[in-house]
């Protein structure tokens, strides 16, 4: 008992010793190789409870998790979710459906203008409808656009919670010039609202393509700057490999998608397996990791933010001329000028804004690979003008609630670069 | 833990997982799928050869098939899908449900199933009457796909169904007393049970906890001590944004 004494104020208060210097106690020092006697014998095997959010930098956004210790291990790890929920869902059954697509924004708010073009590609399933061709490549654009948004921020968020600021700023000086580019096609940065049933809210002004050739001019630049600095840091791998492992099997058990799931090792991406938009004609490799850790997930979304590149750069290329809006009076209001000098015009406009579209009776599943995985929405019609029911997939609340499992057994600290790494949007959770 | 000190970063340690079977034509964006009809998933032929009597009518709407199965037989059913080698639905994509306007069709529990290496979609439905007299109750699929975890949680908290086997079965959106019913139901009006006005001072009232108590909430129990105007406004269901 008297050694445990010693030891406990030699650790506690360095002090001086008899020459003025402090005193050091070397580490490994005899006595201390094996595990040092507890200081408070009558806690050992006691669990703490400690909480985390919901209003924490760390969380990104209001989770919260509720977490057993032994010491500084996670024995059990209880997440709460729901501080945002404010019914998307249930709105979305008193909308028509081109008003549901604000709605879109704001719940993955980082893949706004992707979740604008999956529920259009939905909603399009349900009226049976095909785009144009100038569309569909547009729409490529707009979705691998947000990718890159989201994957910037999750790479500058999670190097912040890891320990480095300076990529936090590369990324988002290249997120604010993407936003400029969105800004000028849309008229606002996050709440896009970009597309509509048939089309898109507007063509790409004039000029706007030479704005995107510079962004993919100058982009990589950022990607190879920033991979000179993580890729092979010492301090980024040691947090992140071997941490939060989740085998290919267990992956696919859980249900998680995306960067997730191919982290793991499985070759899952909605674009390749259940192609939408034309992706299957695009050029582009699917990442896809051996080991299923944090790192795993890191390479997997990095060399992604290199295939988005890839794929705009074909885009350009092949971007035809032509309209953006399907020639269906169905869905697609007249031209303004031909509303305010004709009759059956205006007739129509009318109808179509005050009554709204109507699809057939049916439903309708369409996924896409969104940044964080396999997104959908699922369209119930009645034949109304609203939907019965209107489901959003999310991925990140699947892909969330696998995090119990990741972070039993590890560290306090491991759980900040775990959650960090399912890259969660508490706006999709939520809902 | 121990994990990162013991691997080399650049060594593999599981073998890829390929979608697709080997040879099979990569799949390309659907073109004209019909409204009605066209080709069924061949998941159905042998979902009716092995269970029979337990699967009920199916559709194929705009290309994805649906079949209706029986909601005794929910879990059974979903462990062959996951299991067979000839079908194998190893990913869970949704549980959700639905609820029609009319009050008469009854409530669906849906199920969407992805077959990862046939590259499969299927959409299982079973029917729950909503007469009252039925329990809104189906198996759970949790010892099947972890995955249902949240998801059949998640639908418990706005539907108010029951997945039995659910180990936990908890409202996860919404906070774990809220008693003011279930919202996705159709009889919820949009605005929730009170008006915001309402809500407010009831959350603002000098002792929360008498005026704003979830037993308070709980409507059926309430619903003598409410004021004339707001008994009348609920009586006749609040028709908000309609």
């Amino acid at each position: 008992m008297a050694v445990t004494k010693t030891i406990e104020v030699a650790l506690s208060t360095t002090g001086l010793g008899p020459d003025g210097r402090p005193i050091r106690i070397p580490l490994g020092a005899e006595g201390l190789t094996s595990a040092p006697p507890s200081l408070e014998p009558e806690l050992e095997g006691e669990h703490m409870l400690i909480n985390i959010g919901p209003q924490h930098p760390a969380t990104h956004g209001v989770l919260r998790l509720v977490l057993e210790l032994d010491g500084e291990t996670v024995v059990r790890c209880i997440p709460h979710v729901g501080y945002l929920h404010c019914g998307f869902e249930k709105i979305g059954e008193y909308r028509q459906y081109n008003q549901i697509i604000p709605w879109t924004d704001r719940e993955d708010y980082l893949n706004s203008m992707g979740n604008n073009v999956a529920f259009a590609l939905g909603a399009e399933r349900l009226f049976g409808i095909e785009i144009t061709a100038r569309c569909t490549v547009l729409r490529v654009m707009a979705m691998e656009l947000s990718r890159i948004i989201s994957h910037l921020v999750w790479l500058g968020t999670t190097c912040i919670d890891i320990g480095a600021f300076t990529p936090f700023l590369w990324c988002f000086q290249e997120r604010e010039n993407v936003y400029k580019l969105l800004e000028g096609w849309t008229g606002a940065r996050l709440t896009t609202s970009g597309s509509r049933v048939g089309g898109m809210i507007a063509d790409v002004p004039s000029g706007w393509t030479d704005g995107l050739r510079a962004f993919l001019r100058q982009f990589p630049k950022t990607l190879d700057e920033v991979d000179r600095m993580l890729t092979r840091n010492a301090i980024w791998v040691g947090r992140t490999v071997g941490i939060g492992v989740m085998t290919p099997e267990e992956a696919i058990n859980y249900g998680l998608s995306g960067p997730m799931l191919r982290a793991s090792g499985v070759a899952y991406d909605v674009r390749k397996d259940v192609p939408y938009l034309d992706y299957e004609t695009y050029d582009f490799d699917v990442p896809v990791g051996t080991n299923g850790d944090v790192y795993d997930r890191f390479l997997v979304r990095f060399e992604e933010l290199r295939q988005s590149v890839r794929i705009l750069e074909q885009a350009l290329a092949r971007l035809p001329e032509g309209p953006v809006d399907v020639d269906d009076p169905r869905v697609i209001l007249p031209p303004k000028h031909k509303a305010t000098s004709e009759m059956e015009s205006m007739i129509h406009h009318f109808k179509l804004v005050m009554e709204g579209p109507r699809p057939p009776i049916g439903e309708a599943y369409v996924p896409v690979e969104s940044p964080k995985g396999e997104k959908g929405y699922y369209f119930v019609s009645d034949g109304t003008a609203k939907p019965v029911r209107w489901r959003i997939r999310p991925p990140s609340y699947v892909n969330l609630s696998a995090i119990p499992r990741m972070v039993e057994g590890h560290l306090l600290s491991d759980v900040i670069a775990i959650n960090a790494s399912i890259d969660i949007v508490m706006g999709e959770i939520d809902r | 833990m121990s994990q990162s000190a013991s691997r080399d970063p650049g060594a593999p340690a599981f073998a890829v997982v390929h979608t697709g079977q080997p040879g099979a034509p990569a799949p390309k964006t659907p073109r004209s799928l019909p409204h009605r009809g066209g080709e069924a998933n061949p998941t159905l032929e042998a979902l009716r050869t092995r269970f029979g009597g337990a699967i009920g009518r199916h559709e194929v709407v705009w290309g994805d098939t649906t079949v209706y199965i029986a909601r005794e037989r929910v879990a059974e059913i979903a462990q062959w899908l996951h299991d067979d080698p000839t079908q194998r639905y190893d990913y869970l994509v949704d549980v959700t449900a639905v609820e029609y306007r009319d009050g008469v069709r009854p409530l669906e529990v849906v199920w969407h199933l992805r077959s990862l290496s046939y590259r499969r979609f299927l959409r299982l439905k079973a029917e729950l009457p909503t007469d009252g007299a039925t329990p809104l109750e189906v198996p759970s699929v949790w010892g099947v796909w972890k995955g249902a975890d949240w998801l059949e949680r998640e639908c418990y908290d706005m539907f108010g169904i029951r997945f039995v086997g659910h180990p936990d079965l908890r409202r996860i959106l919404l906070w774990e007393d809220y008693k003011e019913g279930f919202p996705l139901r159709k009889d919820f009006p949009l605005r929730g049970r009170f008006s915001r006005a309402e809500q407010l001072t009831n959350a603002l009232a000098a002792d929360p906890e008498t005026r704003y108590s979830m037993e308070e909430l709980s409507v059926a129990d309430a619903f003598e001590s409410l004021p004339e105007d707001m008994r009348k406004r609920l009586g006749g269901g609040e028709r908000v944004g309609e």
